[in-house]
Protein backbone atom coordinates (compact mmCIF):
# COMPACT_ATOMS: atom_id res chain seq x y z
CA UNK A 1 0.00 0.00 0.00
CA UNK A 2 2.81 2.38 0.91
CA UNK A 3 4.48 1.41 -2.28
CA UNK A 4 1.42 2.42 -4.25
CA UNK A 5 1.35 5.76 -2.46
CA UNK A 6 5.10 6.24 -2.96
CA UNK A 7 4.83 5.56 -6.68
CA UNK A 8 1.62 7.46 -7.36
CA UNK A 9 1.38 10.23 -4.75
CA UNK A 10 1.69 12.91 -7.36
CA UNK A 11 -1.22 11.60 -9.38
CA UNK A 12 -3.35 11.16 -6.27
CA UNK A 13 -2.51 14.66 -5.09
CA UNK A 14 -2.77 16.78 -8.24
CA UNK A 15 -3.68 14.44 -11.16
CA UNK A 16 -1.95 15.20 -14.47
CA UNK A 17 -0.78 18.61 -13.23
CA UNK A 18 1.47 20.37 -14.30
CA UNK A 19 1.50 18.48 -17.64
CA UNK A 20 -2.29 18.41 -17.77
CA UNK A 21 -5.28 19.73 -15.88
CA UNK A 22 -5.24 19.93 -12.08
CA UNK A 23 -6.88 16.83 -10.59
CA UNK A 24 -6.67 14.39 -7.71
CA UNK A 25 -7.12 15.40 -4.10
CA UNK A 26 -6.50 19.05 -4.97
CA UNK A 27 -9.45 19.07 -7.35
CA UNK A 28 -11.64 17.22 -4.85
CA UNK A 29 -10.89 19.88 -2.28
CA UNK A 30 -11.50 22.70 -4.73
CA UNK A 31 -14.83 21.15 -5.70
CA UNK A 32 -15.85 20.67 -2.06
CA UNK A 33 -14.88 24.14 -0.88
CA UNK A 34 -16.33 25.89 -3.92
CA UNK A 35 -19.50 23.81 -3.65
CA UNK A 36 -19.90 24.70 0.00
CA UNK A 37 -19.18 28.37 -0.45
CA UNK A 38 -21.81 28.70 -3.17
CA UNK A 39 -24.38 26.19 -1.89
CA UNK A 40 -24.61 27.43 1.68
CA UNK A 41 -25.67 31.06 1.08
CA UNK A 42 -27.95 29.82 -1.69
CA UNK A 43 -29.58 27.40 0.74
CA UNK A 44 -30.28 30.26 3.17
CA UNK A 45 -31.95 32.23 0.38
CA UNK A 46 -33.93 29.13 -0.64
CA UNK A 47 -35.00 28.56 2.96
CA UNK A 48 -36.34 32.12 3.22
CA UNK A 49 -38.21 31.62 -0.05
CA UNK A 50 -39.72 28.44 1.36
CA UNK A 51 -41.07 30.20 4.47
CA UNK A 52 -42.07 33.33 2.58
CA UNK A 53 -45.77 34.16 2.44
CA UNK A 54 -45.26 35.38 -1.15
CA UNK A 55 -46.24 32.70 -3.64
CA UNK A 56 -43.79 33.98 -6.29
CA UNK A 57 -40.94 33.00 -4.00
CA UNK A 58 -42.50 30.12 -2.16
CA UNK A 59 -43.79 27.99 -5.06
CA UNK A 60 -40.64 27.86 -7.24
CA UNK A 61 -38.46 27.17 -4.21
CA UNK A 62 -40.74 24.38 -3.05
CA UNK A 63 -40.83 22.81 -6.51
CA UNK A 64 -37.03 22.97 -6.77
CA UNK A 65 -36.55 21.30 -3.38
CA UNK A 66 -39.07 18.55 -4.09
CA UNK A 67 -37.74 17.80 -7.58
CA UNK A 68 -34.09 17.73 -6.51
CA UNK A 69 -34.81 15.55 -3.50
CA UNK A 70 -36.73 13.14 -5.68
CA UNK A 71 -33.95 12.54 -8.20
CA UNK A 72 -30.66 10.64 -7.92
CA UNK A 73 -27.54 12.76 -8.01
CA UNK A 74 -26.02 10.81 -10.87
CA UNK A 75 -29.00 11.59 -13.03
CA UNK A 76 -28.71 15.30 -12.28
CA UNK A 77 -25.02 15.19 -13.18
CA UNK A 78 -25.75 13.56 -16.54
CA UNK A 79 -28.51 16.03 -17.14
CA UNK A 80 -26.41 19.09 -16.61
CA UNK A 81 -23.52 17.57 -18.58
CA UNK A 82 -25.53 16.56 -21.63
CA UNK A 83 -28.58 18.79 -21.53
CA UNK A 84 -27.14 22.17 -20.53
CA UNK A 85 -24.89 22.40 -23.65
CA UNK A 86 -28.01 21.83 -25.77
CA UNK A 87 -29.86 24.56 -23.91
CA UNK A 88 -27.09 27.18 -23.89
CA UNK A 89 -25.67 26.20 -27.28
CA UNK A 90 -22.17 25.93 -25.87
CA UNK A 91 -20.15 23.05 -24.53
CA UNK A 92 -19.87 22.91 -20.78
CA UNK A 93 -16.80 21.54 -19.03
CA UNK A 94 -17.20 18.60 -16.69
CA UNK A 95 -15.97 20.79 -13.85
CA UNK A 96 -18.64 23.45 -14.43
CA UNK A 97 -21.39 20.86 -14.86
CA UNK A 98 -20.35 19.11 -11.66
CA UNK A 99 -20.12 22.29 -9.58
CA UNK A 100 -23.54 23.46 -10.79
CA UNK A 101 -25.12 20.11 -10.01
CA UNK A 102 -23.52 19.82 -6.58
CA UNK A 103 -24.54 23.35 -5.70
CA UNK A 104 -28.18 22.85 -6.69
CA UNK A 105 -28.37 19.43 -5.08
CA UNK A 106 -26.75 20.49 -1.82
CA UNK A 107 -28.58 23.83 -1.66
CA UNK A 108 -31.90 21.99 -1.87
CA UNK A 109 -31.01 19.64 0.98
CA UNK A 110 -29.34 22.31 3.09
CA UNK A 111 -32.29 24.66 2.65
CA UNK A 112 -34.52 22.19 4.46
CA UNK A 113 -32.05 22.07 7.34
CA UNK A 114 -31.89 25.87 7.41
CA UNK A 115 -35.67 26.20 7.21
CA UNK A 116 -36.16 23.87 10.16
CA UNK A 117 -33.53 25.81 12.09
CA UNK A 118 -35.20 29.14 11.43
CA UNK A 119 -38.62 27.82 12.35
CA UNK A 120 -37.36 26.33 15.60
CA UNK A 121 -36.46 29.76 17.02
CA UNK A 122 -39.20 30.78 19.49
CA UNK A 123 -41.67 33.35 18.22
CA UNK A 124 -40.83 35.53 21.23
CA UNK A 125 -37.40 36.27 19.74
CA UNK A 126 -38.97 37.70 16.61
CA UNK A 127 -41.57 39.61 18.62
CA UNK A 128 -38.90 41.13 20.85
CA UNK A 129 -36.83 42.29 17.88
CA UNK A 130 -39.82 43.60 15.96
CA UNK A 131 -41.18 45.50 18.94
CA UNK A 132 -37.81 47.27 19.19
CA UNK A 133 -38.49 48.58 15.69
CA UNK A 134 -36.19 46.18 13.83
CA UNK A 135 -37.28 45.31 10.30
CA UNK A 136 -37.97 41.72 9.22
CA UNK A 137 -34.63 41.59 7.41
CA UNK A 138 -32.63 42.87 10.37
CA UNK A 139 -34.53 40.59 12.73
CA UNK A 140 -33.62 37.57 10.63
CA UNK A 141 -30.01 38.66 10.10
CA UNK A 142 -29.17 39.74 13.64
CA UNK A 143 -31.47 37.68 15.85
CA UNK A 144 -32.89 34.59 14.18
CA UNK A 145 -30.12 33.37 11.85
CA UNK A 146 -27.25 33.57 14.34
CA UNK A 147 -29.22 31.40 16.76
CA UNK A 148 -30.62 29.10 14.10
CA UNK A 149 -27.23 28.46 12.46
CA UNK A 150 -25.69 27.62 15.81
CA UNK A 151 -28.46 25.10 16.52
CA UNK A 152 -28.08 23.64 13.04
CA UNK A 153 -24.32 23.00 13.21
CA UNK A 154 -24.58 19.19 13.60
CA UNK A 155 -26.98 18.80 10.66
CA UNK A 156 -25.05 21.29 8.56
CA UNK A 157 -21.84 19.37 9.14
CA UNK A 158 -23.29 16.05 8.04
CA UNK A 159 -24.57 17.79 4.93
CA UNK A 160 -21.15 19.34 4.29
CA UNK A 161 -19.55 15.93 4.75
CA UNK A 162 -21.85 14.38 2.21
CA UNK A 163 -20.95 17.16 -0.22
CA UNK A 164 -17.29 16.17 0.03
CA UNK A 165 -18.18 12.59 -0.76
CA UNK A 166 -20.55 13.57 -3.54
CA UNK A 167 -17.72 15.21 -5.48
CA UNK A 168 -16.67 11.63 -6.34
CA UNK A 169 -19.59 11.45 -8.73
CA UNK A 170 -17.53 13.68 -11.02
CA UNK A 171 -15.94 10.40 -12.07
CA UNK A 172 -18.90 9.59 -14.35
CA UNK A 173 -18.35 12.72 -16.45
CA UNK A 174 -14.55 12.40 -16.35
CA UNK A 175 -13.84 15.17 -13.87
CA UNK A 176 -10.39 14.11 -12.77
CA UNK A 177 -10.85 14.37 -9.01
CA UNK A 178 -9.32 11.83 -6.65
CA UNK A 179 -11.74 8.97 -7.40
CA UNK A 180 -10.86 9.35 -11.05
CA UNK A 181 -7.14 9.35 -10.23
CA UNK A 182 -7.51 6.27 -8.06
CA UNK A 183 -9.34 4.48 -10.79
CA UNK A 184 -6.60 5.35 -13.30
CA UNK A 185 -3.99 3.98 -10.93
CA UNK A 186 -6.05 0.85 -10.44
CA UNK A 187 -6.25 0.38 -14.19
CA UNK A 188 -2.46 0.67 -14.47
CA UNK A 189 -1.74 -1.73 -11.63
CA UNK A 190 -4.59 -4.14 -12.42
CA UNK A 191 -3.85 -6.47 -9.51
CA UNK A 192 -4.24 -4.20 -6.49
CA UNK A 193 -7.82 -2.90 -6.45
CA UNK A 194 -8.27 -3.42 -2.71
CA UNK A 195 -5.19 -1.40 -1.79
CA UNK A 196 -5.89 1.38 -4.24
CA UNK A 197 -9.45 1.87 -3.13
CA UNK A 198 -8.47 1.56 0.52
CA UNK A 199 -6.18 4.53 -0.03
CA UNK A 200 -9.06 6.37 -1.61
CA UNK A 201 -11.37 5.51 1.30
CA UNK A 202 -8.80 6.67 3.84
CA UNK A 203 -8.33 9.93 2.02
CA UNK A 204 -12.03 10.71 2.06
CA UNK A 205 -12.28 9.63 5.66
CA UNK A 206 -9.46 11.90 6.79
CA UNK A 207 -10.92 14.82 4.87
CA UNK A 208 -14.36 14.38 6.42
CA UNK A 209 -12.92 13.70 9.87
CA UNK A 210 -10.97 16.97 9.78
CA UNK A 211 -14.13 18.85 8.93
CA UNK A 212 -16.18 17.27 11.72
CA UNK A 213 -13.39 17.87 14.25
CA UNK A 214 -13.13 21.50 13.22
CA UNK A 215 -16.91 21.84 13.55
CA UNK A 216 -16.84 20.29 17.01
CA UNK A 217 -14.14 22.69 18.10
CA UNK A 218 -16.02 25.70 16.72
CA UNK A 219 -19.26 24.58 18.33
CA UNK A 220 -17.61 24.08 21.70
CA UNK A 221 -16.08 27.53 21.50
CA UNK A 222 -19.45 29.16 20.87
CA UNK A 223 -21.12 27.18 23.62
CA UNK A 224 -18.44 28.18 26.10
CA UNK A 225 -18.78 31.80 25.11
CA UNK A 226 -22.53 31.71 25.64
CA UNK A 227 -22.20 30.03 28.98
CA UNK A 228 -19.79 32.77 29.94
CA UNK A 229 -16.83 30.45 30.44
CA UNK A 230 -14.79 32.62 28.10
CA UNK A 231 -16.18 36.01 29.00
CA UNK A 232 -13.63 38.18 30.73
CA UNK A 233 -16.04 39.93 33.08
CA UNK A 234 -19.42 39.12 34.57
CA UNK A 235 -18.23 37.81 37.91
CA UNK A 236 -20.35 37.79 41.03
CA UNK A 237 -20.45 41.33 42.27
CA UNK A 238 -23.09 42.91 44.41
CA UNK A 239 -26.44 43.81 42.92
CA UNK A 240 -27.71 47.20 44.15
CA UNK A 241 -31.38 46.53 43.30
CA UNK A 242 -31.34 43.20 45.14
CA UNK A 243 -29.59 44.73 48.13
CA UNK A 244 -32.15 47.50 48.44
CA UNK A 245 -34.89 44.92 48.93
CA UNK B 1 -51.26 59.35 24.89
CA UNK B 2 -52.94 56.06 24.00
CA UNK B 3 -56.54 55.98 22.89
CA UNK B 4 -58.56 52.87 22.18
CA UNK B 5 -61.76 53.52 20.33
CA UNK B 6 -64.29 50.70 19.88
CA UNK B 7 -61.52 48.13 19.42
CA UNK B 8 -62.69 44.65 18.42
CA UNK B 9 -60.61 41.59 17.76
CA UNK B 10 -61.57 38.08 16.81
CA UNK B 11 -59.59 34.85 16.71
CA UNK B 12 -61.78 33.06 14.20
CA UNK B 13 -65.15 32.78 15.90
CA UNK B 14 -63.84 33.77 19.29
CA UNK B 15 -64.06 37.46 20.14
CA UNK B 16 -60.97 38.41 22.13
CA UNK B 17 -61.64 42.13 22.46
CA UNK B 18 -65.12 43.63 22.65
CA UNK B 19 -65.73 47.32 21.95
CA UNK B 20 -62.77 48.49 24.03
CA UNK B 21 -62.80 52.26 24.45
CA UNK B 22 -60.32 53.77 26.85
CA UNK B 23 -57.49 56.25 27.10
CA UNK B 24 -54.15 56.54 28.87
CA UNK B 25 -52.93 60.05 29.64
CA UNK B 26 -49.31 61.15 29.48
CA UNK B 27 -47.39 60.16 32.60
CA UNK B 28 -50.18 57.90 33.77
CA UNK B 29 -49.66 54.39 35.09
CA UNK B 30 -52.51 52.07 34.21
CA UNK B 31 -52.66 48.55 35.57
CA UNK B 32 -54.82 46.13 33.64
CA UNK B 33 -56.12 43.28 35.72
CA UNK B 34 -58.70 40.57 35.46
CA UNK B 35 -58.95 36.81 35.25
CA UNK B 36 -56.78 34.81 32.81
CA UNK B 37 -58.09 34.77 29.28
CA UNK B 38 -59.84 38.09 29.73
CA UNK B 39 -57.93 39.75 26.90
CA UNK B 40 -55.49 41.84 28.95
CA UNK B 41 -52.37 40.75 27.09
CA UNK B 42 -54.14 40.85 23.76
CA UNK B 43 -55.18 44.43 24.47
CA UNK B 44 -51.70 45.75 25.14
CA UNK B 45 -50.24 43.73 22.27
CA UNK B 46 -52.54 45.62 19.90
CA UNK B 47 -50.82 48.89 20.86
CA UNK B 48 -47.57 48.06 19.03
CA UNK B 49 -49.40 45.91 16.52
CA UNK B 50 -48.05 42.57 17.64
CA UNK B 51 -51.76 41.75 17.36
CA UNK B 52 -53.89 43.22 14.61
CA UNK B 53 -57.45 44.32 15.27
CA UNK B 54 -60.42 43.86 12.99
CA UNK B 55 -62.53 46.85 14.01
CA UNK B 56 -62.03 50.17 15.76
CA UNK B 57 -58.99 52.38 16.03
CA UNK B 58 -56.02 53.00 18.27
CA UNK B 59 -54.19 56.30 18.50
CA UNK B 60 -50.77 56.86 19.96
CA UNK B 61 -49.82 60.51 20.51
CA UNK B 62 -52.63 61.48 18.16
CA UNK B 63 -51.34 59.19 15.42
CA UNK B 64 -53.63 56.49 14.02
CA UNK B 65 -51.47 53.38 14.34
CA UNK B 66 -53.32 51.66 11.52
CA UNK B 67 -52.97 54.60 9.12
CA UNK B 68 -51.95 53.72 5.58
CA UNK B 69 -48.32 54.53 4.91
CA UNK B 70 -47.38 54.31 8.57
CA UNK B 71 -43.76 53.25 8.98
CA UNK B 72 -44.40 50.33 11.31
CA UNK B 73 -40.78 49.92 12.38
CA UNK B 74 -40.33 53.60 13.19
CA UNK B 75 -43.66 53.60 15.02
CA UNK B 76 -42.68 50.62 17.15
CA UNK B 77 -39.63 52.41 18.50
CA UNK B 78 -42.09 54.70 20.32
CA UNK B 79 -43.52 51.83 22.32
CA UNK B 80 -41.33 49.91 24.75
CA UNK B 81 -42.56 46.37 25.30
CA UNK B 82 -41.61 44.01 28.11
CA UNK B 83 -42.59 40.36 27.75
CA UNK B 84 -43.55 37.76 30.30
CA UNK B 85 -40.77 35.46 29.05
CA UNK B 86 -38.16 38.30 28.84
CA UNK B 87 -37.18 37.22 25.32
CA UNK B 88 -33.59 38.33 25.65
CA UNK B 89 -31.40 37.35 22.71
CA UNK B 90 -29.40 34.40 24.06
CA UNK B 91 -26.56 34.73 21.53
CA UNK B 92 -25.74 38.26 22.64
CA UNK B 93 -24.26 39.54 25.87
CA UNK B 94 -26.32 41.79 28.12
CA UNK B 95 -24.84 44.99 26.75
CA UNK B 96 -25.16 43.73 23.16
CA UNK B 97 -28.83 42.94 23.80
CA UNK B 98 -29.39 46.55 24.77
CA UNK B 99 -27.28 48.03 21.97
CA UNK B 100 -28.71 45.96 19.12
CA UNK B 101 -31.71 48.14 18.29
CA UNK B 102 -29.93 51.49 18.80
CA UNK B 103 -27.17 50.26 16.47
CA UNK B 104 -29.29 48.70 13.75
CA UNK B 105 -32.43 50.85 13.85
CA UNK B 106 -31.10 54.21 14.98
CA UNK B 107 -27.65 53.81 13.41
CA UNK B 108 -26.06 55.13 16.57
CA UNK B 109 -22.31 54.90 16.91
CA UNK B 110 -20.95 52.00 18.96
CA UNK B 111 -19.59 54.31 21.63
CA UNK B 112 -22.85 56.22 21.91
CA UNK B 113 -25.00 53.07 22.10
CA UNK B 114 -22.69 51.49 24.61
CA UNK B 115 -22.52 54.43 26.97
CA UNK B 116 -26.31 54.71 26.87
CA UNK B 117 -26.60 50.98 27.55
CA UNK B 118 -24.24 51.21 30.49
CA UNK B 119 -26.24 54.11 31.95
CA UNK B 120 -29.43 52.05 31.62
CA UNK B 121 -27.77 49.01 33.21
CA UNK B 122 -26.69 51.25 36.06
CA UNK B 123 -30.29 52.30 36.45
CA UNK B 124 -31.58 48.72 36.70
CA UNK B 125 -28.65 47.81 38.94
CA UNK B 126 -26.88 45.43 36.57
CA UNK B 127 -23.90 47.40 35.27
CA UNK B 128 -21.60 44.65 36.56
CA UNK B 129 -23.39 42.10 34.36
CA UNK B 130 -22.82 43.97 31.11
CA UNK B 131 -20.61 41.27 29.60
CA UNK B 132 -22.59 38.32 30.92
CA UNK B 133 -24.89 36.24 28.74
CA UNK B 134 -28.63 35.89 29.46
CA UNK B 135 -28.29 32.24 30.55
CA UNK B 136 -25.99 33.35 33.35
CA UNK B 137 -28.59 35.64 34.88
CA UNK B 138 -31.51 34.90 37.16
CA UNK B 139 -35.01 35.47 35.84
CA UNK B 140 -35.33 38.73 37.73
CA UNK B 141 -32.04 39.99 36.33
CA UNK B 142 -33.06 38.96 32.81
CA UNK B 143 -36.29 40.89 33.11
CA UNK B 144 -34.44 43.98 34.33
CA UNK B 145 -32.15 43.72 31.30
CA UNK B 146 -35.25 43.40 29.10
CA UNK B 147 -36.61 46.62 30.62
CA UNK B 148 -33.29 48.36 29.97
CA UNK B 149 -33.33 47.05 26.39
CA UNK B 150 -36.78 48.53 25.81
CA UNK B 151 -35.73 51.85 27.38
CA UNK B 152 -32.73 52.11 25.07
CA UNK B 153 -34.99 53.35 22.28
CA UNK B 154 -36.30 56.16 24.53
CA UNK B 155 -39.93 55.20 24.08
CA UNK B 156 -42.48 57.66 25.50
CA UNK B 157 -44.68 54.70 26.49
CA UNK B 158 -43.82 51.40 28.14
CA UNK B 159 -46.05 48.35 28.02
CA UNK B 160 -45.55 45.44 30.43
CA UNK B 161 -47.14 42.10 29.66
CA UNK B 162 -47.17 40.19 32.95
CA UNK B 163 -43.51 41.03 33.60
CA UNK B 164 -43.29 39.06 36.85
CA UNK B 165 -45.47 36.04 36.07
CA UNK B 166 -42.59 33.84 34.92
CA UNK B 167 -40.43 34.66 37.94
CA UNK B 168 -39.76 32.82 41.16
CA UNK B 169 -41.43 34.70 44.04
CA UNK B 170 -38.17 35.99 45.49
CA UNK B 171 -37.32 37.75 42.23
CA UNK B 172 -40.60 39.58 41.74
CA UNK B 173 -39.58 42.42 44.05
CA UNK B 174 -36.47 43.47 42.13
CA UNK B 175 -38.42 43.82 38.88
CA UNK B 176 -41.26 45.72 40.52
CA UNK B 177 -38.71 48.03 42.14
CA UNK B 178 -37.38 48.98 38.72
CA UNK B 179 -40.92 49.51 37.43
CA UNK B 180 -41.82 51.68 40.42
CA UNK B 181 -38.76 53.79 39.80
CA UNK B 182 -39.84 54.26 36.18
CA UNK B 183 -43.32 55.27 37.26
CA UNK B 184 -41.90 57.77 39.71
CA UNK B 185 -39.88 59.35 36.92
CA UNK B 186 -43.11 60.03 35.06
CA UNK B 187 -43.05 57.28 32.41
CA UNK B 188 -46.40 56.53 30.79
CA UNK B 189 -46.99 52.86 31.55
CA UNK B 190 -49.58 50.21 30.93
CA UNK B 191 -48.98 47.04 32.94
CA UNK B 192 -50.80 43.79 32.76
CA UNK B 193 -50.06 42.18 36.09
CA UNK B 194 -51.38 40.00 38.86
CA UNK B 195 -49.33 41.89 41.43
CA UNK B 196 -52.13 43.62 43.27
CA UNK B 197 -49.83 45.31 45.76
CA UNK B 198 -48.00 46.93 42.89
CA UNK B 199 -51.35 48.01 41.43
CA UNK B 200 -52.46 49.48 44.73
CA UNK B 201 -49.22 51.34 45.27
CA UNK B 202 -48.20 52.53 41.83
CA UNK B 203 -51.22 52.64 39.53
CA UNK B 204 -53.03 55.86 38.83
CA UNK B 205 -55.91 53.84 37.50
CA UNK B 206 -56.97 50.23 37.27
CA UNK B 207 -58.73 48.75 34.27
CA UNK B 208 -60.63 45.61 35.10
CA UNK B 209 -61.18 43.34 32.12
CA UNK B 210 -63.25 40.25 31.63
CA UNK B 211 -64.23 38.39 28.45
CA UNK B 212 -62.47 40.94 26.23
CA UNK B 213 -64.14 44.05 27.61
CA UNK B 214 -63.10 46.71 30.11
CA UNK B 215 -65.79 46.43 32.76
CA UNK B 216 -64.50 48.94 35.21
CA UNK B 217 -62.04 51.83 35.37
CA UNK B 218 -61.24 53.16 38.79
CA UNK B 219 -58.59 54.60 41.04
CA UNK B 220 -56.90 51.81 43.00
CA UNK B 221 -58.30 53.00 46.33
CA UNK B 222 -61.82 52.77 44.97
CA UNK B 223 -61.25 49.59 42.98
CA UNK B 224 -59.86 47.58 45.85
CA UNK B 225 -62.36 48.77 48.48
CA UNK B 226 -65.59 49.31 46.59
CA UNK B 227 -65.64 48.01 43.01
CA UNK B 228 -68.87 48.69 41.18
CA UNK B 229 -69.17 45.92 38.64
CA UNK B 230 -70.36 42.59 40.06
CA UNK B 231 -67.58 40.69 38.30
CA UNK B 232 -64.98 43.09 39.71
CA UNK B 233 -66.52 42.57 43.14
CA UNK B 234 -66.18 38.81 42.71
CA UNK B 235 -62.55 39.23 41.54
CA UNK B 236 -61.69 41.36 44.58
CA UNK B 237 -63.36 39.03 47.04
CA UNK B 238 -61.45 36.11 45.47
CA UNK B 239 -58.22 38.06 46.07
CA UNK B 240 -59.14 38.58 49.71
CA UNK B 241 -59.76 34.90 50.19
CA UNK B 242 -56.23 34.03 49.11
Amino acid sequence: MFEIIANNWQQLLVGQYPQGALGGLALTMILSVLGLIIAFPLSVVLAFCRISPYKVLNIPATILVYVVRGLPLVMLVFWSYFLVPVLVGQSVSGFTALICTLVIYEAAYLSEVVRAGIQSIPEGQVEAARSLGMSYRKTMLKVVLPQALYNMVPSLISQFVSLIKETSIGYVISVQEITFSANQINTQLLTKPFEVFAILALTYYILCFCLTQFAKWAERRTTQKRLGLRSPKGGELNDPVLESQ
Amino acid sequence: MIQFSKVNKWYGEYQALVEVTAAVAQGEVVVVCGPSGSGKSTLIRTVNRLEEIQKGSIYLNGQDIHAKGLDLNAFRTQVGFVFQQFNLFPHLSVVENICLAPLTVRQQSKAEARSKAMALLERVGLAHKAEAYPQQLSGGQQQRVAIARALAMDPPVMLFDEPTSALDPEMVGEVLAVMKELAREGMTMVCVTHEMNFAREVADRIWFMDKGAILEEAKPAVFFSAPEHPRAQAFISDLRNH
